[in-house]
């Protein structure tokens, strides 16, 4: 049973996935179809990082923000993404005491 | 050098610089799958069970929605229904990725397509070069594939031996694959400024959206289909 939930999991995960490649394959965009496809990178990080970020630690919301502001000054002083990642994991863990 | 050596010297250098592109999601997902691990562990599954649902849905926080669904009793298909509402946004970042990869083949592309997450995605579009390379599907193929296997790697090990993070560091790790998409996006507002106006329209669409009641699988599909509309005035003509 277990088993039959996560085949079914698994195509809706997976289709979602593969489809595009076929589609995009076949097609010929306009300018702006192209355009608004090279922004939807910028566009996920976004909306990837916040609201989510508060919910690092739910109770305490502003840990999540102060880590990531610590991550936005390491990222624009050129860091390294490794040394991004792990200075904000030190803060949030710095912060948890 | 010979056609064939040089072949095969390509072939190395894209897999190392793939390996050490997609280093920073490892070291993301080894702490998350390790929980996962641990939560299905609890939740009343097998340690085969919670490996092939890593190696088959892959898929953090559907997994995680699945865990908690199961470990209080909800019917399989909803909890089907609901994997795929919060993943349909892969939808619309792979549209995007096989659109880069628009040089690659498609035999190439769709196993590509299939290691596509929120993380692979974000790390393999802002490296976008490498696809008019040669052997660029090697590149993004590696970075793929090593986030792939550290999140069923991190499962099984999770499965296995139980809570082997203490939890305050854990929980501060919960920090690292945020902190990871900064570190991505940072380094494109500093080229180009008003990328930084498309990532803030995102994240005020996904906040309104969900203040709405919307459920955080289709605000993200909103915040990022709309962004991405608001780049086809922010960005520069030379994009096409």
């Amino acid at each position: 049973m277990i088993i039959l939930m996560i085949i079914g999991m698994s195509l809706a995960t997976m289709l979602p996935r593969v489809i595009p490649a076929v589609i995009i394959e076949k097609m010929q965009f306009r300018p702006w179809i192209n355009k608004w496809l090279s922004a939807i990178p910028y566009a996920a990080l976004g909306a990837l990082i916040f609201p989510g970020i508060m919910s690092v630690k739910p109770e305490e919301p502003h840990h999540g923000m102060i880590g990531g502001l610590v991550a936005v000054v390491l990222a624009y002083f050129g860091l390294n993404i490794i040394l991004v990642v792990l200075g904000a994991i030190l803060t949030v863990f710095l912060l948890s005491f | 050098m010979l056609k064939e050596e040089q072949h095969s010297y390509t072939s190395i250098h894209m897999i190392r610089k793939g390996f050490a592109t997609g280093f920073p999601i490892i070291l993301g997902y080894l702490p998350v799958a390790i929980t996962y691990g641990v939560l299905a562990k609890q939740a009343g599954m097998s340690l085969t069970e919670l490996t092939l649902m890593s190696a088959l849905v892959y898929a953090g926080a559907s997994q995680f929605m699945a865990v908690n669904m199961f470990a209080v009793g909800t019917g399989a298909l909803e909890i089907i229904i609901a994997t795929f509402v919060l993943n349909f946004r892969h939808f619309v970042m792979s549209l995007s990725f096989m659109n880069q990869l628009k040089k690659i083949k498609l035999k190439w592309k769709i196993p590509l397509a299939f290691g596509l997450t929120d993380e692979s995605f974000a790390v393999s579009a802002m490296n976008s070069k490498e696809a008019s390379m040669k052997k660029g599907a090697l590149f993004y193929g590696t970075i793929l594939a090593s986030a792939y296997l550290s999140w069923v790697f991190g499962s099984l090990l999770g499965g296995m031996l139980g809570d082997i993070i203490p939890q305050k560091l854990s929980q501060s790790m919960g920090i690292a694959l945020y902190a990871m998409f900064i570190g991505l996006l940072i380094p494109s507002i500093k080229q180009e400024t008003r990328i930084a106006a498309i990532a803030i329209v995102a994240m005020l669409v996904n906040a309104g959206f969900v203040q709405l009641g919307m459920s955080t699988g289709w605000a993200i599909v909103a915040g990022t289909i709309i962004g991405g509309f608001s780049g086809i005035y922010f960005l520069g003509e030379e994009r096409t």
